[in-house]
């Protein structure tokens, strides 16, 4: 098995997600953007883990999973308190912690 | 019981009265806190009498015992006991100290009446005869500058106890800065004692001194002069004298007890306490007492033209506390401490016959408002003269005895010494003429409109509240003198006080005539056998002859005021017209106070006004705002990163993060 493409396939995914995270600015694609970088992640543990034979990487993988969802239930429950006060949802707007 | 323990019963009855008074103001009547205070103090007499007889039961070179309860602190290799050392001469300064504080306690229980403040004098009272018991019972220079300090404090809670007088208020800080100059002068001494010697311990120290120090070796010197500083703070002598007769502004009592006949003869109870210091270091001793001789000069010319009754008594104790520093400073520790036990009997005598002048004239102490008291004030005018004649030296009473005692040692030590009986002669003199100065104005002659008014109607005479020194009005309240002011004459308490008084000053000298009896000497001799000075003794003959001598010296002068000040009245007024300037010069103290303002205060009010106007504002002012402007613009550059937009946090962490990735990439290929 050739790990090379499973690689290369986790870098564009987690690029496409930095990329994302850097010229979007809805907190909603940003907090999807993330997703994409967790999940490169995960496709690249689960790769190795399959290439080395034994299933610890997927163990990570299951790990990443659980805290990326504790993540959305946070990362949704302030975008829908930014919502109900109806703020803006840009997040160059969102920016009262400038020092 | 032995004398020690005799000796901590003196320290606890004062601590007590002081305590239960302080504490009690609310609930006890003013008459029983004046009884606890005066009770306190006579038990306290009472076990010093009994500390007498128990060392009297002993060998005369046996009688010193040193005894502590606990310790006071024991660090690193300092091991300091709170602890006392009972001798000849600390039992005879407590019987000096605790008999007369007995009656001029029975004499405030009269005399401060109708004061306000009636609890916290007394309160303070007791607590300052504790003060000074302490100081003399100390067993080491720890405990000594503890009471050292605390007699100091209870002096300026005195000086200033009408605290709504300013001039009281101010000169209650006078005292108090002066003497902390002196008490940095013995806490000096005390730390060079124990770097030399590496004990505090009085027995321990005296013992080792003359092992440690070879004769005028500086160290011991540098320790006796500084001792010297102390001593002269206290016992105001030139040039930290200033103090003493500011004092007189505490209620009379308070300059009877404190500022005549104890806390000021403190310096002469240091002196002979440290004589084994002194014997070492003569050069010391010497400065010591020439500089006594230029106090007891300077004083008696300064007490021969004040008019305020009460400042001329302290110029003359001054004067008198010359006599002693020369006695102890030269070798005559014995005829020191006996003019000190006299000069307390008759000086306080002295002052509560005057307290009893002032209260009659209501407040005023201008002598030239004052006269014809003798009429007035029978009693009053008989204890004065009776303490007049002692301070005199009149033939037979006891200052004849003390102070002639002294000049006739000066005398037999010989070479440079025969100045001091000869300046002290003429110092005599000198007393003798302002003794009777302030006696003959006051006593005879027509009587002045409050004496008149106590003859007709026997009433004191009722100013309208007024504060002496400055002339402005006060209210009756807390803080001033009360409104009714007591004389002997209608007080029992105060009659038996100066009545006592009178009899010791008149035959006080009688238990030490050169020859006959010598109770004094014998007594203290033992304390002082280590000192060669004590083997120098006037003979007997020389000693009556000295007597001779100062006995016509009295005369004369009391001659000499009779005639200025009786006789031919004009003749004073006469003479400070020609003498227009020496007069202005005395009248003004020989300038003292303000040699000190322009020597000390000045340049000191000049260090603060520059280190308040260019210290504090350019060095302390720049760092503080310099740090803060630093850490300000330093924080700006910082700040700037924080611009709150998500995008650029992001894009910095994972600037860095490939940064740290490359770095390891390229490290590990």
């Amino acid at each position: 098995m050739n790990i090379s493409w499973y690689i290369v396939l986790s870098s564009l995914l987690f690029a496409t997600g930095v990329l994302g995270i850097l010229i979007r600015r809805s907190p909603m694609v940003i907090l999807l953007c993330l997703e994409l970088m967790l999940n490169a992640g995960n496709l690249a543990l689960v790769a190795f883990s399959r290439m080395v034979g034994n299933g610890q990487g997927q163990v990570f993988a299951v790990i990443v999973m659980v805290i990326a969802a504790c993540e959305v239930v946070v990362g949704l429950g302030l975008i829908v308190a930014i919502f109900r006060r109806k703020l803006p949802l840009n997040v160059d707007d969102l920016r009262e912690l400038r020092g | 019981m032995s004398a020690t323990a005799w000796c901590w019963l003196v320290l606890l009855f004062p601590l007590l009265g002081s305590i239960a008074i302080a504490l009690g103001f609310k609930a006890l009547p003013a008459k029983v806190a004046g009884a606890i205070g005066t009770v306190a103090i006579g038990l306290s007499f009472a076990c010093g009498v009994a500390a007498l007889v128990s060392l009297l039961g002993e060998a005369p070179d046996a009688r010193h015992h040193a005894s502590s309860l606990w310790d006071y602190a024991s660090v690193a290799g300092l091991d300091i006991k709170l602890g006392i050392f009972a001798d000849q001469l600390s039992v005879f300064m407590v019987l000096v100290v605790t008999g007369v504080s007995t009656l001029i306690h029975l004499y405030s229980y009269g005399y401060m009446q109708s004061d306000e403040g009636y609890h916290r004098f007394f309160s303070y009272l007791n607590f300052f005869v504790f003060s000074m018991l302490l100081l003399v019972l100390a067993g080491n220079f720890v405990l000594l500058i503890v009471g050292w300090a605390f007699v100091g404090f209870a002096s300026y809670a005195l000086i200033s106890f009408w605290y709504r007088r300013e001039t009281a208020t101010r000169a209650g800080m006078k005292a108090f800065v002066i003497n902390v100059v002196g008490d940095i002068g013995l806490v000096l001494a005390a730390f060079l004692i124990f770097r030399e010697i590496g004990s505090f311990e009085y027995g321990t120290v005296f013992a080792k001194a003359p092992e440690v120090f070879s004769t005028n070796e500086w160290s011991v010197t540098a320790i006796c002069l500084l001792l010297l500083v102390g001593a002269f703070a206290k016992s105001a002598q030139l040039p930290l004298h200033t103090w003493l007769p500011d004092a007189m502004e505490g209620p009379t009592p308070v300059s009877s007890l404190i500022h005549a006949a104890t806390m000021v003869t403190a310096g002469v109870y240091l002196i002979a306490r440290t004589h084994a210091l002194f014997v070492l270091a003569p050069t010391a001793a010497d400065v010591s007492a020439f500089v006594g001789l230029a106090t007891l000069l300077v004083a008696a010319t300064i007490a021969l033209v004040m008019t305020d009754l009460k400042r001329a008594i302290a110029y003359s104790t001054m004067s008198q506390i010359g006599y002693m520093v020369v006695g102890v400073s030269i070798g005559a520790y014995s005829a020191g401490m006996f003019h000190l036990m006299t000069h307390a009997f008759f000086k306080a005598l002295l002052f509560m016959a005057a307290g009893s002048i002032i209260a009659a004239m209501a407040n005023e102490q201008n002598i030239d408002k004052m006269s014809g008291f003798g009429k007035a004030m029978r009693f009053t005018s008989i204890t004065m003269l009776c303490g007049g004649l002692a301070l005199a030296a009149f033939p037979l009473t006891s200052g004849f005895f003390s102070k002639d005692e002294i000049l006739a040692y000066a005398g037999a030590r010989g070479g440079m010494y025969i100045v001091f009986t000869v300046l002290g002669y003429f110092g005599a003199f000198l007393t003798a003429i302002y003794t009777f100065r302030l006696i003959f104005r006051v006593l005879p002659g027509k009587p002045c409109p409050e004496a008149q008014e106590l003859i007709d109607t026997g009433h004191v005479h009722h100013a309208h509240p007024f504060n002496p020194a400055s002339g402005e009005e006060e209210d009756t309240d807390v803080g001033f003198p009360g409104p009714e002011h007591h004389i002997a004459e209608q007080s029992a308490p105060m009659r038996v006080a100066m009545a006592v008084l009178a009899f010791l000053a008149l035959v006080g000298g009688l238990i030490q005539v050169p020859g006959v009896d010598d109770v004094i000497a014998k007594w203290l001799d033992p304390v002082f056998a280590d000192s060669p000075l004590t083997a120098i003794h006037p003979s007997v003959e020389w000693s009556w002859i000295g007597l001779g001598i100062g006995a016509v010296i009295s005369l004369a002068g009391i001659w000499a005021a009779h005639l200025l000040y009786v006789r031919r009245p004009e003749l004073p007024r006469s003479l400070e017209a020609r003498f227009r300037g020496l007069h202005t010069f005395l009248f003004h103290k020989w300038y003292f106070d303000e040699a000190i303002d322009f020597l000390v205060v000045r340049p000191a009010l000049a260090i603060g006004r520059f280190a308040n106007r260019v210290f504090e504002r350019f060095v302390v002012d720049g760092l503080v705002t310099g740090t803060e402007e630093t850490v300000r613009g330093t924080s700006g550059v910082v700040r700037a990163v924080q611009n709150g937009f998500v995008r650029s946090y992001a894009l910095l962490l994972i600037a860095g993060f490939a940064g740290l990735a490359l770095y390891f990439l390229i490290s590990s290929s």
